[in-house]
């Protein structure tokens, strides 16, 4: 059933600039580009069992990072400015991963949400008190992504380019998350104490695990610099970092594709409901949001798949009943 | 020739000793018991063996190295392989890929992320299925399983690597009368490829696998020895047997 989703999903995507007009365009653009940072919760969460609430960070450096680039040397190139955003990224949940997880023993799960979202908090309240990366204001009017002598307009160009490295990391980390690697996310999701008495380091794994979060939600954060042409202290903190976690409920953790459908239904409803009731509609959405994660805590995936989808398989599905025939091994008795 | 040598450990737990001054030796190839009434310790200590828990003194010497202050994977990585008391295989995930996941623990992320290694630990994963009658519930989830079987995929879980020693925490916990029976049919052929160390309350079952016991009796041992020799011990019917 996922397959058929992930399908559905990502015609619709590509469908939707056909028939939309450009404000519906620059709305789903920003859609794809935090469905990058969902992805990169779901990773950690959804995966390997870290309770990230500083995805933020990495979004909002890699955005600084690159906008100081742009305003500072000048260079507006996606080939260096995309490249620099995911290595920003990726080194500073290294740093975090050194601080919070990497230690002698498994951390526990409240410890690495406790320090993640400290590191959160903490840059971003650099962040608002450093003139040199204007203070509350953040850094405006970003000139835009060029690709040689041409520009990328928001519009229908950014959107195809950030549907494009939507896909290309979601097949990647749906290649990764199936493969026996993923069988080692899926051990320590499930049963984390006893994995290192099977001989799994488990903190080297969800470092790694982590930093490549961490390279993807930059990615993003350098897409969505340049998509809003600003960044600014916001995209650094807690809230946003909060609300990635939100994302992911409810859409449906551990699948990927949860993410996605989590960043489109929510955005969508807090755009509409904004509509209907201007100051209410926070309420409605906060209850809306709790009832799906109270009554269905697989999202609304889990409505569509089961729980044994949910969890997949890893490697080559068909090897284990091949081998048998080969080896002509039956069910011994002891 | 001795592959595992446990002196003077002492684990205390605030103002609780569990362990105190605790001498273990377990000889290559044999089959080594550790009883004692509820509470008497034996639990800790295997934890302090496998790395669960660290001793507050003394040392654990395993193949000829310190392994006091090594994390359990590395104990697991040196060749001491662990069967919890309480079952814990993977629920949400199939039998078989309970057994590969035991199989690959020693394999290079990169290998793992290509998924290079299931081919060749294929034949490998079968061959534990069959030895221990779950080859025909291969695709079930390993939450699905029964007790008996449940326990029976953890040791399977436990050899899969061949572990030079293999601690058992109370394998026949909570088996009926036949599983307990083919749980010791399935650990006898084990003796020819490791050494083990085994935490039993059924002391039926551990004298009839077991070539040497050690009775620990409130964190300290009582008797060790040959299982002839234990069983004739007065200090032990008088400390053990009156306790059970």
């Amino acid at each position: 059933m996922i397959p058929w989703v992930e399908g559905t999903v990502l015609v619709l995507f590509f469908l939707l600039p056909v028939v939309l007009d450009d404000f519906w365009v620059l709305f789903f653009t920003r859609v794809l580009i935090l469905g990058l940072l969902a992805l990169s919760f779901d990773l950690v969460w959804g995966y390997a069992g870290i309770l990230s609430l500083g995805q933020a960070l990495f979004f909002g450096m890699a955005g600084y990072s690159c906008a100081l680039l742009a305003t500072e040397l000048g260079i507006t190139s996606i080939l260096i400015l995309l490249p620099t955003a995911a290595l920003v990224g990726l080194t500073v949940a290294l740093v975090l991963a050194a601080m919070v997880i990497l230690g002698k023993r498994v951390p526990t799960t409240v410890f690495v949400a406790l320090g993640t979202l400290t590191g959160s908090y903490v840059v971003e309240r650099l962040a608002r008190g450093w003139s040199y990366v204007g203070g509350q204001n953040g850094i405006p009017s970003l000139p835009r992504l060029t690709l040689g002598q041409h520009e990328i307009t928001e519009g229908r160009v950014y959107y195809y380019l950030a549907l494009a490295i939507l896909t290309a990391i979601y097949l990647a980390l749906r290649w990764l998350v199936r493969s026996q690697f993923g069988l080692v996310l899926a051990g320590i999701r499930e049963q984390e104490t006893r994995m290192p008495f099977l001989g799994y380091k488990v903190q080297n794994y969800k470092g790694v695990v982590f930093a490549l979060a961490g390279l993807i939600a930059g990615v993003s954060g350098g897409l969505y610099a340049f998509h809003e042409g600003y960044v600014g202290p916001g995209q650094l903190g807690p809230v946003l970092s909060t609300q990635v976690v939100l994302y992911v409920l409810f859409g449906g953790v551990g699948t990927l594709i949860g993410a996605i459908i989590g960043v489109l239904t929510i955005d969508l409803f807090s755009f509409h409901l904004s509509e209907q009731w201007e100051t209410g509609w926070p309420i409605v959405l906060g209850l809306l949001l709790l009832a799906v994660v109270t009554l269905r805590p697989t999202g609304v995936i889990g409505i569509f798949v089961s729980e044994r989808e949910r969890v997949g398989s890893f490697g080559k599905p068909d090897l284990s009943d091949s081998r048998a025939e080969v080896s002509g091994n039956e069910p011994g008795k002891p | 020739m001795i592959l595992l040598r446990v002196q003077g450990v002492r684990k205390v737990y605030a103002t609780l000793t569990a362990l105190d001054g605790v001498d273990l030796t377990v000889m290559k190839n044999s089959f080594h018991g550790l009883i004692g009434p509820n509470g008497s310790g034996k639990s800790t200590l295997l934890k302090c063996i496998a790395g669960a828990e660290f001793a507050n003194q003394g040392s654990v010497t395993f193949a000829g190295r310190d392994i006091t202050r090594a994390t359990p994977a590395a104990r697991s990585r040196a060749g001491m392989s662990l069967k919890f008391q309480i079952t814990s295989v993977l629920p949400s995930l199939s039998v078989y890929d309970n057994i590969l996941l035991a199989l690959q623990a020693q394999e290079v992320m990169g290998t793992l992320a290509l998924s290079r290694s299931r081919g060749r630990l294929h034949g490998r994963v079968i061959d534990l299925l069959a030895q221990f009658s779950l080859f025909e519930k291969r695709h079930d989830l390993a939450g699905s399983l029964s007790h008996g079987q449940q326990q029976w995929l953890e040791i399977a879980m436990a050899i899969s690597r061949d572990p030079a020693l293999l601690l058992l925490d109370e394998p026949t916990a909570g088996m009926s009368r036949q599983e307990r029976h083919v749980t010791g049919e399935l650990l006898i052929p084990i003796k020819q490829r490791c050494s083990v160390l085994i935490v039993e309350h059924d002391v039926d079952f551990i004298k009839d696998i077991c070539d040497t016991l050690t009775v620990l009796d409130q964190g300290a041992v009582v008797e060790s020895g040959t299982t002839q020799h234990v069983q004739n011990s007065e200090r032990v019917r008088e400390a053990y047997l009156t306790h059970v």
